[in-house]
């Protein structure tokens, strides 16, 4: 069971019900659960969107679009079925949080789907797990088993007639081991039991998306988040954010800090404190190297670039992103041509193959930085590699040679020293583990 | 579908396939997650399981394939009863996870995708599984092991032996050793395998 | 859609809106590259090359997904551009073996051109390349996993295309590949396809792999000569020592009315054309009874003066004359006009693959009413009744097929059993074994035995229709079903029919008039308006097939000539009715007929000759010269060459020469032969009259196109290797005599087999077999 944490600056709001039992239905009730639904179901489509709109709520999944947009892109009248889809794939490294919701507080994910599907007139919903987390499946399987026995899921839920009331119904579904089925019409696609290639945009899942009716896609997070949204209103949970980044934000800490784990605090919070104050400081007394702040795909920062505010704008600043907000704490013993080499080995294991420059950049990269961290590279490999990662950039098929190409140039930018330090042969200065497995 | 004779999947897997197929708007929408669930009953997917999810699902075999290669949670070739999976993407490996995988390696005897020669064990490394704040972790089949040193595999490895009935000098010969049928069908050690996959929660 | 106008590199482009940009720039002349981008088929976006900047949006954008809309801006070449189509490049180098000088796409690979385009030529790659065996997946196809740059076009334009969906991508990420549906094989239509499509050397063909260069071929496009479709097919030739061979056939020329298409027959079946079976010399019947090769003249000369007594003592009704259904109109028309004026008989008919003359009845006096093979690529509701496409009309079927996916065409089928083309099909009506003639009564709803009658309506509601029906339909039924399309209100004008018949010229011979009581055009020879020309023609209809065998066996047969036809096997004639009949045969093997000959003459196939042929929908294209062997003459000049041996005045045969003009008539001599026939396609190309030799086949055509009602040709078009309409139903007569319908007998050839000449093709032997074991094995499973 992974360990909970915390810490006096969280806000807790997403993580409110964590560790209180609350995926037990009863328990979710007594926590004041369900009643977001209730009250959206009274209200009606076009005030939840207002209220998604006002509450600065914004993409949890990476990209940041703001929550209440994308669902008013929806069509009103549609000839095919509209479909809410909340993307569990969680698979970008450094991120953990939706395994939090999913294990603690299932019910929040269903709320907001049933939310969701009421405002864009969506009478079914489906929830994607990653294959790995098959025993969270069955913690959501059960939730929602129960949420269909208490009347919140089915034909006229909460109370409203069966033949005329509203219905809305939930499907949950098991991914099996691919990351690029995180990106939302790959999702759609493997939903529809197809390999997860991406689909040519426009047109956009908003108006064409599962099964070819209207659909929204939104991150487990931000669809946990939504009947708080609700619940203490749009203008109170945009408050407790920042500047059009609204409310709080599930922080998933990892690598060489002390108190790893995964933090609830405002949209904005200092990343600088989060590091040495909420997750204790780099471990042992380390000095800090490097941090990730975003998830494996966001260009890492120098210590010197980490006193800014952990919101979406203020990240970009920076010329790296919020994404997934995995910040991934990097100490002075570490090899950055080691860590570089291991982020992008990923890349080239799940480059979904579609589009040249990704499947043949990320493969290329990963074996020119096996030799080079290896001690056979050459000067020319360094502009090689940033050579193939500008080549990648904004030439790809989907996001995903974007997440592969930025932090790739960051590493070689901001590193470029230590690229230096491993050519001619010279054995890798922090040789823990040359020989790294290839897989 | 369902009847027994037809089948090569327990009676309640088969049941369950004829409810999956039947939840989704189109039915290939049971395809990943039917494939899945015929691995862990059957331990892989052979040519016989590609043959009847195709049949079940209405589609040619290429097409399967093509999806099924495309997973990869989804396997073609046997492992082991516990098939351990050690994450070592950036959050595992900056706190350890190579060392870990350097011992299971010792501790088995095998490297990458290998299998123990008694069929108990198979070894992989494998990308981020959604562990990184409690790392480095791994997967045992579905089960997760966070916040591990080195110092905890022999014990993790014990625990599955056990739970597997070998006592610790590894004596008895069990019907697992004789590993998967070629053809695929059910064999009583894989079943007790699915069943005893119940994760905890 | 309503026209926009969108500015590409600074010319102002005006398209429909919606018109993806790549195809835009095409059009104007643009060319944006692209490997993925295969017009026709789905988007993929994949390969990237084909980006181009937009003005106001921040990333390159793929011109074969973008559509364009009113005022939009691109930039289809700079140097960012550039930059970005030489990186991918480069990257897919970086994998990429670099073989070109042993890849059978050398010389014509896009990737290679790319490379040469974009500079890409330096290596950055350091890495080892991944080396893996090349497959072979079937006779036809071989598979070059490291040469694939994975443009997924083989894949759609199986499974788009074909409607086979044989092939697929397994694994991911740099593992992808494209893989066959039998695991290590491809169990398919063996149609080769995807190797048309592949723009690398990763899929190649089994027939030409490693067999030459590209630059040292000459690339001759002509007519297939299998079925009744007649491709455009592009023969690859190379010289040899007797002759020129051919190694190769496809679809390079996508100019023809096939566009894409190409079936297996047509890519793999050229190969007869080496057969070490093939006549190169004639052959005489000796005193011993055996046949043994002899000089042209001798052949020749024997041959003449056995006909001319035969026709002197014992009259010309005593000579059969048999034509083929491969060989051209003009030699078809030549045919006829040799046994009817110089032969003076009219006991000509050849072996009738479908009652052509039916039709030519049931339309008489109507114009317009016969449907190209194009117009069923286009037309938005056709009726097929009978038959199966897919396996004996292959470009029919493809054609439909195209129709419906991307005009989205209304096909109805009617048949007596499944065919795979219902898969396309919005509604299919099964028919009981005996169903075909209730059709007409049951379309004009006068019959019940066919109970579907929302089938009945849904046809009836279409505007417009093409009915394509075959062999089922013979005579008087042919009648009806025509009367039922000619008379159907309330816009008549909106039936046209399309009749199915086999192989590659049979149509021509019916039309040219290798019917015993019919002269070219269906004219009757009782009333021969301006064949009145003929010099004797015979006023009363010859024997039929079946009745020259019939008059053979009672020693009434004093000769007969069989020219390309092997009645002998495909009608089942019992070889002793000939024991007593003087046998001529032309044709390219010995054949079951030709082994009863007393003379026999090498003939030339249809790929090494020049002529036009009609295609079963009365396309006429015309026919080049490509390969050549030595020995062998075309049957035009055989037939010539017979005349002038028998004292004939050639030029009351082929109008040829201006008066006072004589040609050489050794011009075609030896290897030499089919040098008038190019002499000639040149001439009329260039307008140039007179015809200077008597070999000439075009002299002829100016005949035809005089005489033949229907036969007025688009000529620039036809020598510009386009087909051309011709139109039976302009016949103007009423009152014909129906033929037998038990002459008519179908080829029922599959995608493998053509009649008698594709038993001599080993390619398409090892496919049948190849497929047989395929069956035999799924059957197995
Ligand atoms: C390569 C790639 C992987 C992605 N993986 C995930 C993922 O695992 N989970 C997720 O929620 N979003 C992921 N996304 C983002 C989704 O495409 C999508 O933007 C998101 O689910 C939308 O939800 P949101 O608006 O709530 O953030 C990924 C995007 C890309 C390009
Ligand atoms: S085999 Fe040829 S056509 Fe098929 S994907 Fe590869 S390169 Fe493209
Ligand atoms: S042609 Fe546009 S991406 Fe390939």
């Amino acid at each position: 069971m992974p360990r909970l944490v915390s810490h006096p600056d969280e806000v807790k709001i997403v993580s409110r019900r964590f560790g209180l039992g609350a995926a037990k239905i009863d328990r979710y009730l007594e926590l004041g659960g369900y009643k977001a639904a209730k009250k959206c179901l009274e209200q009606g489509p076009d005030w939840i969107i207002n209220e998604m709109k006002a509450s600065n709520l914004r993409g949890r999944g990476g990209a940041g679009f703001p929550a209440g947009m994308k669902w008013s892109f929806v069509p009103k009248k549609s000839a095919k079925p509209k479909y809410v889809l909340v993307n569990g794939d969680e698979s970008e490294p450094g991120t953990c949080k939706d395994h939090l919701i999913f294990l603690h507080d299932p019910h929040a994910v269903i709320e907001g789907t049933i939310i969701a599907g009421l405002a864009i007139g969506a009478k079914v919903g489906f929830i994607y797990l990653r294959g790995e987390y098959r025993y969270l499946l069955e913690i959501m399987e059960k939730a929602v088993a129960g949420a269909y026995a208490k009347g919140f899921l089915g034909k006229g839920i909460f109370g409203t007639d069966p033949k005329t009331g509203t219905e809305f119904q939930i499907i949950t579904h098991t991914g099996a081991g691919a990351y690029e089925v995180g990106e939302e019409s790959a999702l759609m696609e493997s939903l529809e039991g197809k390999r997860g290639i991406p689909r040519i945009k426009p047109p956009f899942p908003a108006v064409v998306g599962l099964y070819g009716g209207p659909t929204v896609i939104n991150n487990a997070e931000t669809i946990a988040t939504v009947p708080h949204v609700i619940e203490m209103g749009a203008a109170a949970y945009a408050a407790a954010g920042s500047a059009r980044n609204g409310g709080t934000r599930l922080f998933s800490i990892s690598g060489h800090v002390e108190r790893p784990g995964v933090y609830e605090l405002p949209m904005g919070y200092n990343l600088k404190k989060m590091i040495y104050e909420v997750a204790g400081g780099v471990r042992g007394g380390r000095k800090l190297k490097a941090i990730v702040p975003g998830g494996s795909s966001t260009p890492v920062l120098l210590p010197e670039e980490i006193d800014i505010g952990m919101d979406f704008d203020q990240v970009a600043k920076t010329g790296s992103m919020l994404g997934s907000a995995g910040v991934v704490v990097i100490d002075d013993q570490t090899c950055m041509v080691e860590f570089a080499l291991r982020t992008i080995s990923f890349y080239q294991h799940e480059s979904c193959g579609w589009c040249i420059p990704c499947r043949e950049g990320t493969d290329w990269l990963k074996k020119s930085l096996t030799r080079f961290h290896a001690g056979f590279g050459t000067a020319k490999d360094i502009d090689n590699i940033q050579h193939i990662a500008e080549n990648m950039l904004g030439r790809t098929f989907c996001p995903f040679g974007d997440a592969a190409a930025m932090p790739t140039l960051a590493f070689v930018k901001k590193f470029r020293k230590e690229f230096e330090d491993h050519l001619n042969r010279k054995a890798c200065p922090f040789a823990k583990h040359v020989e790294l497995a290839v897989i | 579908m369902s009847d027994e004779t037809m089948t090569l999947f327990s009676p309640r897997l088969a049941a369950r396939f004829d409810a999956l197929i039947l939840k989704y708007p189109l039915r290939r929408s049971a395809l990943v997650p039917m494939l899945l669930y015929a691995q862990d009953e059957v331990g892989y997917l052979s040519d016989a399981v590609i043959s009847e999810v195709a049949e079940r699902i209405g589609i040619t075999e290429l097409e399967v394939r093509n999806v099924a290669t495309y997973y990869s949670m989804l396997r073609f070739k046997p492992a082991g009863k516990y098939n351990v999976q050690v994450c070592t993407n950036i959050s595992c490996m900056l706190r350890g996870a190579y060392e870990v995988y350097e011992r299971f390696q010792e501790e088995l005897g095998i490297a990458h995708k290998g299998i123990t020669a008694d069929g108990l064990f198979s070894l992989e490394e494998v990308e981020c599984i959604g562990a990184c704040c409690w790392a480095p972790a791994i997967q045992v089949n579905y089960e997760f092991h966070d916040e591990l040193t080195p110092e905890h595999v022999p014990g993790i490895l014990a625990g599955y032996r056990s739970k597997a009935g070998v006592p610790s000098d590894g004596s008895l010969s069990l019907g697992w050793k004789a590993g998967v049928p070629s053809d695929g069908s059910l064999s009583l050690g894989w079943k007790a395998q699915a069943e005893g996959n119940a994760p905890h929660a | 859609m309503a026209d926009v106008t969108f500015i590409v590199d600074g010319k102002k482009l005006t398209a429909p809106a919606g018109t993806l940009l790549i195809d835009a720039c095409r059009k104007a002349g643009i060319e944006i590259p692209a490997f993925c981008y295969y017009p026709g088929l789905s988007l993929q976006a994949a390969c990237r090359m084909c980006v181009v900047r937009q003005e106001k949006v921040p990333k390159l954008q793929t011109a074969c997904t973008t559509t364009v809309a009113e005022g939009q801006v691109f930039i289809t070449e700079s140097p960012e551009i550039a930059q970005a189509r030489k990186s991918t490049i480069e990257l897919l180098l970086g994998n990429h073996p670099l073989d070109c000088p042993v890849c059978d796409a050398g010389g014509e690979c896009e990737l290679q051109d790319m490379t040469f385009k974009y500079g890409a030529g330096e290596s950055l790659y350091a890495e080892a390349k991944e080396h893996r065996e090349e497959q072979q997946w079937s006779p036809a196809v071989y598979f070059d996993r490291p040469r694939c740059i994975l443009c997924y076009r083989c894949i759609r334009m199986c499974g788009e295309g074909m409607d086979v969906w044989a092939l697929g991508v397994q694994n991911r990420g740099v593992s992808s590949v494209i893989a066959p549906n039998g695991g290590d094989q491809l169990d398919c239509e063996q149609c080769g396809m995807c190797i048309d499509v592949c723009p690398v050397g990763a899929l190649t063909s089994g027939s030409y792999r490693y067999k030459t260069r590209p630059w040292e071929m000459n690339h001759v496009s002509t007519v297939c000569t299998f079925c009744a479709d007649g491709c455009k097919v592009t023969l690859g030739v190379r010289q040899v020592n007797d002759g020129s061979e051919i190694v190769r056939a496809d679809n390079r020329d996508k100019s023809g009315i096939n566009g894409d298409f190409l079936c297996a027959k047509g890519r793999f079946g050229f190969d007869f054309v080496e057969s070490p079976e093939r006549l190169t010399k004639p052959l005489v019947r000796n005193s011993q009874g055996k046949l043994e090769p002899a000089t042209w003249e001798h052949a020749l000369r024997f041959a003449a003066s056995k006909l001319k007594e035969i026709r002197d003592s014992k009259g010309g009704a005593s000579i059969g004359v048999i034509g083929s259904n491969r060989t051209t109109n003009e030699e078809n028309y030549l045919l006829q006009k040799f046994a009817r004026t110089v032969l003076q008989t009219n006991s000509i008919d050849h072996v009738r693959s479908t009652d052509y003359a039916a039709l030519a009845r049931a339309l008489a006096g109507h114009n317009c009413k016969t449907a190209s093979l194009r117009d069923i690529a286009t037309a938005p509701a056709i009726l097929l009744i009978g038959g199966n496409p897919t396996e004996e009309h292959p470009l029919l079927a493809w054609n439909l097929r195209t129709n419906v996916r991307l005009n989205r065409a209304r096909l109805y089928i009617a048949n007596t059993k499944p065919i795979k083309l219902e898969r396309q099909a919005k509604a299919a009506l099964r028919l009981p074994a005996d169903g075909y003639q209730a059709i007409p009564a049951y379309l004009g709803g006068s019959d019940d035995t066919i109970k579907d009658t929302a089938f009945r309506e849904a046809v009836l509601a279409e505007e417009s229709l093409v009915v394509v029906f075959g062999q089922e339909y013979r005579g008087q039924a042919v009648e009806s079903l025509v009367a039922w399309g000619l008379k159907r209100g309330p816009n008549s004008g909106s039936v046209r029919f399309a009749f199915l018949g086999d192989h590659a010229n049979s149509r021509g011979a019916a039309d040219m008039g290798l019917l015993p009581d019919l002269l070219p055009g269906y004219v009757p020879v009782t009333a021969p308006g301006a064949f009145q020309e003929y010099p004797g023609l015979p006023a009363t209809p010859g024997k039929t097939l079946p009745e020259m065998f019939e008059a053979a066996g009672k020693g009434e047969l004093g000769a007969l000539l069989v020219v390309g036809a092997n009645p002998v096997a495909s009608l089942g004639v019992d070889p002793a009715a000939l024991k007593n009949t003087f046998v001529i045969v032309q044709d390219l093997f010995l054949t079951e007929t030709a082994a009863l000959a007393d003379v026999v003459f090498p003939a030339a196939s249809l790929y090494e000759k020049s002529g036009t042929v009609t295609n079963t929908y009365g396309d006429v294209q015309l026919a080049k010269k490509a390969a050549d062997r030595a020995g062998v003459k075309p049957d035009f000049e055989i037939l010539v060459r017979l005349a002038g041996a028998m004292g004939v005045d050639v030029k009351t045969l082929v109008p040829f020469g201006k008066d006072g003009v004589t040609a050489d008539l050794g011009q075609s001599r030896g290897a030499q032969a089919g040098e008038a026939d190019r002499h000639a396609v040149w001439l009329a190309a260039n307008n140039l009259e007179p015809r200077l030799s008597p070999f000439d086949p075009l002299a002829v055509l100016d005949e035809i196109e005089r005489l033949v009602p229907g036969y007025t040709l688009d000529r620039i078009n036809l020598f510009g290797g386009n087909d051309v309409r011709t139109e039976p139903g302009f016949v103007p007569i009423t009152a014909l005599k129906e033929a037998a319908s038990a002459l008519v007998a179908p080829a029922h050839d599959g995608l493998f087999t053509s009649g008698t000449l594709g038993r001599y093709s080993p390619a398409l032997k090892e496919l049948e077999q190849h497929q047989a074991r395929e069956l035999a094995e799924s059957a197995a499973d």
